[in-house]
């Protein structure tokens, strides 16, 4: 694994530490379990070390990135569009994306229908095209509120759904997410599939903001 | 837990730490195909054991790693002695490393 890696957003990049356990914080009996577990499963061959490292590294290397390039050959290729939201794990495929086994569906946002997702269950994610959710998503005040208010929710990220707009909700399963195809913003005809991926940003791929014009 | 009444949503995130990494990549060896030691869904019900005053006071992670263990020690994966020996000697570990 690299010493310092950078999550999606520039935002919270940072370095870690080299060794790679070792938190900034007290260590926690939690952590202690964790390491333990860990090593025992290790030790008594039901994974190795090596496939502990490498899914690791798997998910460190999962990031928002690959869905915003999704989006953005979906909103340029018609028939990509088509494939994409028929079969997204196919689709992504196409672009050398590995989506995993695990089916995501695609919700289209239009005019008339605003899509956001959740998993009132647990915390259920297209993190093989998102990589991992961010803490509001796990949180119990977005999954419990966003069902019975997401208008309001909605709000509370600043994004306003016009009332004659429907909002549909859409709730996550183990063997079922669900991805929001955004809707591509005016102004951008001229723009080309990588500037037109950068500016597609996660929330917007969750439902709780749209994509705006840089 | 849908539909529940609930405060504001908090969108203060954190980074993940290493051992939450670590977590998570535990859980998806365990419920991947390779393996199959156990199912998303006896995660999920191994954490709704946890009862509803533990599952508010732990994190996310901190819930998690609970379940998986209490699983692996109802399926006969690992022993409670064995799990309580190896987490003395990862302690050890660190404070002979002086951490």
């Amino acid at each position: 694994m690299s010493d310092s890696h950078i999550h999606g957003d520039d935002k919270w990049s940072h370095s870690h530490p080299k060794q790679p356990d070792i938190e900034d914080g007290p260590l926690t009996d939690y952590m202690v379990m964790t390491e333990a577990v860990g090593d025992l499963l290790i030790e008594k061959g039901v994974f190795s070390a090596g496939d502990l490292r490498a899914m690791i590294e798997s998910i460190d290397t999962k990031s928002p990135t690959d869905g915003g390039r999704v989006i953005a050959r979906a909103w340029l290729d018609q028939e990509f569009k088509v494939r994409f939201m028929e079969d997204v794990n196919a689709a992504a495929e196409e672009l050398g994306i590995d989506a995993g086994t695990i089916p995501i569906r695609a919700v289209e946002n239009t005019s008339e229908v605003h899509n956001v997702i959740v998993c009132t269950l647990c915390s259920c994610y297209p993190r093989m095209l998102l990589g991992l959710p961010p803490d509001w998503y796990k949180a119990r005040a977005y999954r419990s509120r966003v069902v019975r208010d997401p208008r309001g929710v909605l709000r509370e990220f600043g994004t306003e759904i016009s009332s004659d707009v429907e909002i549909r909700v859409h709730d996550s399963t183990a063997d079922l997410r669900y991805m929001v195809l955004p809707m591509r913003p005016d102004g951008t005809e001229g723009m080309g599939e990588g500037e037109l991926a950068a500016i597609v940003n996660r929330d917007s791929m969750i439902g709780v903001t749209t994509v705006r014009k840089p | 837990m849908g539909g529940l009444e609930a405060g504001p949503v908090e969108q203060s995130e954190h980074d993940y730490a290493p051992w939450e990494k670590r977590v998570d990549a535990i859980m998806r060896l365990l419920t991947g195909k390779q393996y199959e030691v156990i199912t998303v869904d006896e995660l999920r019900r191994g954490i709704e054991d946890l009862g509803p005053g533990v599952y508010d006071e732990l994190s996310y992670y901190e819930r998690w790693i609970s379940s998986i263990t209490n699983i692996l020690i109802e399926k006969g994966v690992i022993s409670v002695d064995e799990l309580g020996r190896r987490m003395e000697d990862v302690c050890a570990r660190r404070e002979e490393a002086g951490i």
